[in-house]
């Protein structure tokens, strides 16, 4: 019974401000609270980034009027940024003091970071969406470049191309990416093995345009100097594709518990049906998303097509026969070669880029789509 | 294959385990491919060495891509000096700036949007590189451009801004902002691997201790993940060095060897000179270009080994590999 009473006395005492010594800040404003005492608030920090952007936008709004130029959007950006940095040291270190301050400093420099990198993104995502929809249209995709000049023409021929050369590179890099990534973590001991390992870490460094290099100069061995071929490109594509899909699957394969292959051992199933029948179902959504992963990096490759396919304007379907055109080098050989009517051929080098972008964002989300929708549940 | 009947009669435990002919197909297929990728390494080092050399062989004098009295070390160094002053640029911009923002996602982003923050990183690591090189020309050429005539004009005394300023905005710095753009979501990905794996016993032990948020980063996860960062930027200045395209759609180069970053005449890099210079090459100035390849591979090949060193010496305490 003394508890139900003493407890709305002690609730009670702190606003009556009785002499209640022996309860220091318990919310009442007289008393300091001792956690937030010399501490910035939440909102500080928001406030001085406010406070810069508005005394940076009226700098150059001064700027502006002075020199009677157009409004420096990017110089505002920077200035507020050094403004915002400088504000919050010098606040923090009068309210806090210096080791405050300096982390409050690298909170800001790291976060600026980011905002750093974002730039150039949404910068390339904004340009490329602005000009390339100039030229998006039907045209693009059902007509090709022969006897075009000026105007008009379409990159059909390139992205027939493009899908020709990248299927044969996957129908060469996954069969051999997957059988070694299988003997490397299934069979591989000793020697081989670490051989193995360590040449496709070399092959991963290979520069793309080396990788055309070498196709164009295994072709010419065959078919003499000057060769360009579909099958040449898709070779160097391959050269590029394989380690990233060894890689990838090696990464899935490993993933696979070792109890599920004891268990089928332990029932006397042969190891290559255990591999078949258990190890690839089990991460077969991993594979897949590796391989598509892979497909999205090789398709944007340039270099090495421009070397071992080269660029035509016509529709090409013979991979074995003549120069094939695919779309990165599309927009490269539109923006270097640009005719009499430059900006025609620009148009088309940004449509261009604004489909191959698409293309390889497409991989990338049916990629991560895959991974998530067919991943084993494996509990964890 | 006449031991298993006889392991049987003997009715002693079999020395070896059954094979079966499934067996023996899989894992002889498994074999081959793992054979095929060293074959075709061994075949990219030797058909590029066998194509190379008739370009250092062969009399200077009758290869038409050399101006007269060029050799094709005289050739080749300055564009080896591009190359390497371009990636170094790159790597000096992307590594801070990589740094920050793994140490954003990892350490001071919310939890929830952590992952989505990686994921915009990764979206620019899935841009071609040909997107990037028409960006590069078109939209941040002519935007550096003024910074570049006014760090000429205030600045021009530092010989890295020497005057003149291009007109157009190609130059050296502008290739070596773009290559850092592109090699940023590398160098990222790895080193917010590696903070992430900072033993979470360190962190909390300095936090307990007092230190505010800088101060454990710099006490715990910095020396944890120094290892994995080198090499993650050693890996980015592997593929800087053997970026093609942006390099060639955005440096007009002349090349020469020059340390100014802002004038017209710029070094070339070797990748970009290759693919400017190949679909108009014929006879022994192939060979040349297939000679600088070679010095491309061998450059890379060894920058990319000091890079697996690094992790691999580290392998037990870094989770970089």
């Amino acid at each position: 019974m003394a508890q139900t009473e003493t407890a709305p006395l002690q609730r009670s005492g702190p606003a009556s401000g009785s002499g209640q010594g022996s309860k220091p800040g318990t919310g009442s404003g007289a008393m300091p609270n001792v956690y937030a005492s010399g501490r910035l608030g939440k909102s500080v920090p928001w406030i001085v980034l406010g406070a810069s952007l508005l005394v940076s936008i009226a700098i150059f709004a001064l700027v502006q009027v002075a020199s009677g130029g157009g409004f420096n959007v990017a110089g505002a950006v920077v200035l507020t940024g050094v403004l915002n940095g400088v504000a919050i040291y010098l606040t923090a270190l009068l309210v806090e003091g210096g080791r405050q301050a300096k982390d409050r400093l690298v909170t800001t420099l790291v976060s600026s970071a980011f905002i750093i990198a974002l730039a150039p993104l949404v910068s390339l995502f904004i340009t490329v969406l602005s000009r390339g929809t100039a030229r998006f249209d039907v045209q693009l995709f059902t007509e090709s470049m022969r006897n075009v000049v000026g105007e008009g023409g379409g990159a059909l021929h390139a992205i027939v191309g493009t899908l020709i050369m990248t299927g044969i590179a996957a129908l060469i890099s996954v069969p051999i990416g997957l059988l070694t990534s299988i003997y490397l973590v299934e069979y591989g001991r000793g020697a081989l093995a670490r051989a193995i390992t360590f040449f496709v870490d070399v092959m991963t460094g290979i520069p793309s345009i080396v990788a055309g290099l070498f196709a164009y100069a295994l072709f010419a061995i065959f078919f003499g100097p000057g060769i360009r071929l579909g099958i040449a490109g898709a070779v160097a594509l391959s050269v590029l594709m394989i380690p990233v899909v060894v890689r990838s699957s090696e990464e899935m394969l490993r993933l696979v518990p070792n109890e599920l292959r004891e268990a089928a051992f332990a029932l006397g199933v042969p190891k290559w049906l255990t591999i078949l029948k258990v190890v690839l179902p089990t991460s077969i959504a991993g594979i897949t998303t590796g391989v598509m992963l892979a497909i999205a990096r090789v398709i944007g490759e340039t270099a090495p097509l421009l070397v071992a396919a080269g660029f035509t304007a016509n529709m090409n379907y013979n991979p074995f026969d003549g120069r094939m055109q695919s779309l990165p080098v599309f927009v490269y050989s539109s923006y270097v070669s640009q005719g009499t009517d430059a900006q025609a051929y620009l148009d088309r080098a940004w449509a261009a880029a604004l489909t191959l972008i698409l293309i390889v964002m497409a991989l990338n989300l049916i990629a991560r789509l895959v991974a998530r929708a067919f991943s084993p549940k494996l509990g964890r | 294959m006449s031991s298993p009947a006889v392991a049987r009669t003997e009715s002693a435990p079999p020395s070896k385990p059954v094979q079966r002919l499934g067996d023996r197909i899989f894992s002889g297929s498994t074999l081959t491919a793992g054979a095929l990728i060293l074959a075709t390494l061994a075949a990219v080092a030797a058909f590029l060495v066998l194509q190379s050399v008739p370009a250092l062989t062969e009399n200077p004098e009758d290869i038409s891509i050399f101006t007269s009295g060029e050799t094709f070390w005289t050739y080749v160094w300055p564009l080896i000096f591009g190359t390497l002053w371009a990636s170094a640029l790159a790597l000096v911009m992307a590594v801070p700036v990589a740094i920050g923002i793994a140490l954003f996602i990892s350490h001071y982003a919310p939890r929830r949007l952590a992952q989505g923050l990686g994921y915009v990183v990764d979206l620019l690591a899935a841009v071609p590189s040909v997107v990037f090189g028409l960006w590069g020309a078109n939209t941040l050429a002519p935007l550096v451009q003024p910074f570049y005539l006014w760090l000429t004009e205030n600045l021009g005394w530092i010989p890295l801004f020497a005057p003149p300023a291009s007109g157009t905005g190609r130059t050296i710095l502008t290739a070596a902002v773009v290559l850092a753009v592109m090699i940023l979501p590398i160098i990222t990905a790895l080193s917010r691997e590696v903070f992430l794996q900072t033993p979470v016993l360190h962190e909390e032990a300095a936090l307990a201790l007092g230190a505010t948020r800088w101060e454990m980063i710099r006490m715990t996860v910095l020396p944890f993940g120094r290892a994995g960062v080198v090499s993650a930027a050693m890996l980015g200045l592997g593929r800087a060095l053997g970026e093609t395209m942006a390099v060639a759609m955005v440096l007009s180069s002349s090349g020469i060897i020059s340390f100014a970053l802002l004038t017209s005449s710029n070094p070339s890099t070797i990748a970009a000179n290759i693919a400017l210079s190949f679909p108009e090459a014929y006879g022994l100035n192939v060979n040349v270009l297939i000679a600088t390849g070679l010095m491309l591979f061998a450059i890379t090949l060894a920058v990319n080994a000091i890079a697996r060193y690094i992790i691999n010496r580290r392998k037990e305490f870094s989770g970089a590999n």
